[in-house]
């Protein structure tokens, strides 16, 4: 600012004038940042011109200065919302109408959300004469404006209006509202759609049953999708309002219609907002239109599927799956027993079957809602040929998936089911040629003997897992000593120390430095499991060798081990994995380099 | 259902004559190539006319308001806005220079007092909002309105500006930005009857946006193939029906149209409908892959019939039958024998744009020698016209042109040989009420109406 104040008393000029001075004059600066943050004060000028001028001069000229910047209307928008007092209170509250009332109209949808908002907000504050003398007018002209603005705005105040005026007034609102539900521009019957819910709760009852439902059944059948949609969600609230025994006359005709709608979108409204809806219909209502429409949602489903690839449909998508996911798991438990088991299963078993993976997973990985319920034996010969093709699906991140739920659905099909079935798959997971699904593997037996007891461990996977020690591939031999680490803290010191040490001290003599240093590492690990006599007499000596060992890294961790520096181990191990790392950033760079060379 | 229509509409045809009305842009020969006009596109209510060109500018004329004294004068259009709409622009990472050509503009419906158009080049698309102002603040505190500073020492008592009325002043802002979500050039763009979205389509995939979010758009349709050898097809042209918000359509290089269905999926890579015509083979030749690809389709206004334009003809298609045209015209079918010379200076690629009329009857697109061609459906009557500065004295009649396909050349005839291909009218526009129409020849924009009797 190239104006200075000079400091000085005596002169003619009031002092405190200045900083209001220029945040008037910065109400028109060429600066958009200047203009913002003067409007953002404009309860200080306000306050100093006091409430006569701010009334006679001040909100006149913010009337006309709607060409301005978006952010500079919003703030303005806003900050009339609060400036009652500022205008000489509820009294005067009126004059806030015409900058607010221009400020309804202009193109973006945030500015004008906002002049409405803040017209809501003041509404209250006019007392019932000026409500009909000022307030109503101006609704009544902005629902009759030449521009779809205007009368997309006055939805949003209808609704305010209408429980304070006298009933003449109120049937010219209720004859407007009807208007701009058919009016000629899909923005404004949107628009009405959204308003139809809550100006349907400050209705009488008789006329929400002669306006709203003819209204709502009207605008569910638009020929717009976009406005069919919005009216679904006005089902909700409508509903509530409603006798139980009109609901199925006047509710779900209209309901049911767009549950079938031919546009996804409207189904995938329906979907969203199902669940809410379907508490407030009373279920019994809903039984005969249930499974029809569900089954219209999954054959969407795989309809959507083949889309996921595409990065920006994939929302959508991911959407509609999580609003079917939740339904149906939400409508077991309302369901109960018998009914889910009549409805909903087969849905679960189709679902099942779905060609797409994520689909499957999606039903696999909700199942403890429907356990709760119904008991997953229900499932289970379905389930099966599901679990066996996710588990071998190309995507290994589709088999990790499914291996994150290998515990959950152990716990629930039980130990007879899970030998027959699924123990081979678990196995077959530990020489997987991804790493990542080995290491989940891994952990995967963890989980399962914590859950099956030692005993079971001892039977079933010991065996598996040492027979992999003599493996040709030094990677499948490794797996036998990550299993081992993983399994015997939950396997106890009789099974460690009979069963796995011997096959781990014969490994220190394998001809791979890999798999030697994992020894070493992997007798620290299981080192606290075994008894002193074994560790004297068994461990020292191979480790006290391996320490001796040509390779560096095996020398290391044998070294490490004996020491039992447990923590520095991690250390020393975070800093070689960082090593690595930037030695590959190196090389991504070097090679970046060569290629814009 | 059907929106009434309340347009009068005299029948054209018939006894119809067209007469000159205004021509602009510069008279000189030598034509600079930023001045060349790359679209030409009327308003929903015909009072504005927009044209794009070369160098990224968008023009738009106004109508005078109309004269009950002199109806003759109902077409006059004076320049309302002009605007920088598009620069040109360099993507370092591809090496590709972007040039700043419009490509297309499309007006959305009225919402208020202002007007707003969409522009596009070959990547990116603007939303433009072209408003006016009669008024402007007056009065400063601090200092006087020619920008000299007061002494704040004088500041008694504050004054609040007041708005004065001023010359009017129409401004152009960019209110949107769309931009990042094509990879190929984008050939058309086309404002869904919901009033919140709008198509853009490129060669190969066609995008969804809501006129209000730019930071993302919905893929609804990918014709490119895994492997880029296989590319056998691209997108021409597509556009929204006028009515139905979930209908659409596009156009390919080989002649075909296809018809997509939004409520289906949101990917619309299955057509509902195929419009295509069995090919004749008697007119079989090493051109006829080239000839038969599509420059535009338009949609009737009362959204029955879509009309597509090929090198040769034009052709109407009900949307109810898609093994044939209902109609096809020959806009200029004596090129057939100059195809070879057509292809050798490149002319057998230009992309001819057609249009209707407001009531449908009639509809119009251009060929060469400044040449443009109207075709009355009812009357199956043709017409012939030129843009030319020596037809433009106010008021003049159009007088029909005739080409001679060969054989003798009778009086008044232009023989094929000596027609100037250079001279080319790939755009033009008609109002959407009024017989106005609007026509671009090279850097010139001409205006001509109806005789009114």
């Amino acid at each position: 600012r190239q104006l200075r104040r000079n400091g000085g008393g005596g002169a003619d000029g009031d002092d405190s004038l200045y900083p209001i001075a220029v945040l008037i004059d910065e109400l028109r600066n060429e600066d958009v940042q200047l203009r913002l943050n003067s409007i953002k004060k404009l309860s200080t000028i306000a306050l100093a011109l006091g409430v006569e001028r701010t009334r006679t001069e001040l909100l006149p000229f913010l009337t006309d200065t709607i060409y301005d910047e978006d952010e500079v209307l919003l703030a303005l928008a806003e900050q009339l919302g609060n400036f009652t007092m500022l205008v000489g209170g509820p009294e005067y509250v009126h004059c806030l109408l015409p900058p607010l009332e221009s400020l309804a109209t202009v193109e973006e949808t945030v500015v004008r959300d906002k002049a409405v908002e803040s017209l809501r907000k003041i509404s209250q504050e006019h007392s019932p004469v000026d409500l009909e003398v000022h307030f109503e007018p101006l609704v009544k002209r902005l629902a009759s404006g030449d521009w779809f603005t205007s009368r997309t705005s006055a939805c949003g105040l209808f609704s305010v209006c209408y429980p304070r005026v006298s009933s003449t007034v109120k049937a010219e609102i209720r004859q407007h509202f009807r208007t701009l539900c058919s009016d000629d521009t899909p923005m404004v019957r949107r628009a009405a759609a959204s308003k139809l819910g809550e100006f349907a709760k400050v209705l009488e009852l008789d006329y929400v049953k002669s306006d709203i439902i003819s209204l709502f059944t009207a605008l569910a059948s638009d020929e717009q999708d976009s406005v069919r949609l919005l009216a679904v969600e006005a089902c909700v609230s409508i509903a509530t309002l409603l006798p139980q025994e009109d609901l199925e006359s006047l509710v779900m005709p209209t309901l049911r219609q767009a549950a079938e709608d031919k546009s996804w979108r409207v189904r995938y409204m329906v979907a969203d907002k199902f669940s809410e809806t379907f508490v407030s219909l009373q279920m019994y209502l809903c039984f005969n239109c249930i499974h029809s429409v569900l089954t219209i949602w999954l054959s969407d489903l795989c309809l959507l599927c083949p889309v996921s690839e595409q990065e920006l449909v994939s929302d959508t998508n991911q959407h509609v799956k999580s609003a079917l996911a939740s339904v149906i798991m939400g409508l077991s438990t309302i369901l109960g027993k018998d009914n889910t088991i009549e409805h909903l299963l087969p849905l679960f078993l189709a679902q099942l079957k779905d060609e797409c993976p994520e689909v499957r997973l999606n039903i696999i990985s909700n199942l403890d809602c429907v356990n709760e319920v119904i008991g997953i034996r229900q499932l289970s010969q379905s389930l099966l040929p599901a679990i066996v093709e996710l588990a071998e699906d190309a995507k290994w991140r589709v088999r990790l998936a499914i291996i994150e739920y290998m515990p959950l659905l152990a716990g629930q099909l039980g130990v007879e089911f899970f030998d027959e079935k699924l123990n081979t798959l678990c196995m077959a997971w530990l020489i997987d040629h991804v790493y990542a699904i080995r290491e989940a593997a891994t952990c995967n037996l963890m989980k399962l003997v914590e859950k099956f007891g030692a005993e079971w461990a001892q039977n079933t996977i010991v065996p598996k897992v040492l027979g992999m020690a003599n493996d040709p591939n030094y990677l499948h031999r490794m797996t036998t000593l990550f299993c081992i680490n993983a399994l015997s803290e939950a396997c106890g010191q009789d099974i460690t120390t009979k069963q796995m040490l011997p096959v781990v001290l014969k490994m220190s003599n394998d001809q791979v430095a890999n798999v030697r240093f994992n020894v070493a590492k992997s007798l620290q690990k299981i080192g606290p499991v075994l008894d002193s006599n074994a560790l004297q007499t068994e461990v020292k000596p191979v480790l006290e060798k391996l320490a001796t060992d040509t390779d560096m890294d095996v020398k290391y961790f044998a070294q490490e081990a004996i020491s039992g520096k447990h923590f520095t181990l991690i250390n020393v191990n975070k800093l070689k994995m960082a090593i690595i790392k930037s030695e590959m950033h190196f090389n991504l760079l070097v090679f970046t380099v060569l290629v814009l060379a | 259902f059907m929106r009434v229509s309340t347009r009068k509409c005299p029948r054209p045809g018939g006894d119809m004559q067209w007469c000159f009305s205004q021509v602009k842009g510069a008279i000189d020969d030598d034509v600079a190539e930023a001045d060349i006009i790359s679209t030409v596109e009327f308003n929903h209510t015909g009072e504005l006319l927009a044209t794009g060109d070369k160098g990224g500018r968008v023009v738009i004329f106004q109508q005078e308001i109309e004269n009950k004294n002199q109806p003759q004068f109902r077409s006059e259009y004076n320049v309302y806005s002009t605007f920088q709409s598009h620069e040109p622009e360099f993507d370092y990472l591809k090496s590709l220079e972007i040039e700043e050509k419009i490509n297309k503009i499309r007006w959305l419906p009225q919402k208020n007092a202002a007007q707003f158009l969409l522009s596009t080049n070959d990547k990116t698309i603007k939303l433009w909002k072209i408003s006016e102002r009669d008024k402007r603040p007056e009065g400063y505190n601090l200092k006087e309105e020619d920008g000299r500073y007061k002494d704040p020492n004088t500041i008694t008592g504050l004054r609040v500006p007041v708005l004065i009325p001023m010359d009017l002043m129409v401004e152009a802002s960019p209110r949107r930005v769309f931009a990042n979500a094509h990879t190929y050039h984008i050939n058309s763009i086309s404002v869904n009857s919901d009033d919140e979205t709008y198509l853009s389509a490129d060669d190969l995939r066609i995008n969804l946006w809501n006129l209000e979010i730019t930071d993302r758009s919905f893929n609804i349709v990918d014709i490119k193939p895994a492997n880029m050898e296989e590319l056998t097809e691209v997108i021409t042209a597509a556009e929204f029906h006028p009515l139905q918000c979930n209908t659409f359509v596009y156009s390919s290089s080989k002649g075909t149209i296809r018809l997509c269905d939004m409520r289906a999926s949101a990917l619309c890579d299955k057509h509902s409908k195929l419009f295509e015509e069995p090919e004749d083979p008697s007119n079989r030749s090493f051109f006829s892959e080239i000839i038969s690809s599509i420059s535009d389709v338009k949609f009737s206004h009362n959204g029955r019939y879509m009309m597509t334009r090929d090198y040769l003809s034009v052709k109407i298609w009900d949307l109810n039958m898609e093994n044939r045209p209902v109609e096809t015209y020959q806009v200029h079918e004596y090129l057939r024998s100059k195809l070879c010379s057509l292809y050798e200076n490149d002319c057998i690629f230009d992309k001819f744009e057609c249009c209707w009329n407001g009531d449908d009857s009639v509809v119009m697109t251009g060929s060469y020698n400044n040449f443009f061609r109207m075709f009355d459906r009812g009357q199956r009557r043709d017409m012939t016209l030129e843009a030319s500065r020596e037809n433009s004295k106010p008021m003049q009649v159009l007088k029909p042109r005739k080409v001679c396909a060969g054989g003798k050349r009778k009086k008044d005839e232009i023989s094929v040989d000596s027609l100037d291909f250079n001279k080319k009218i790939l755009h033009t526009a008609w109002h959407p009420q009024d017989n106005i129409i609007a026509v671009a020849t090279t850097n010139n924009l001409y205006i001509f109406q109806d005789k009114v009797n």
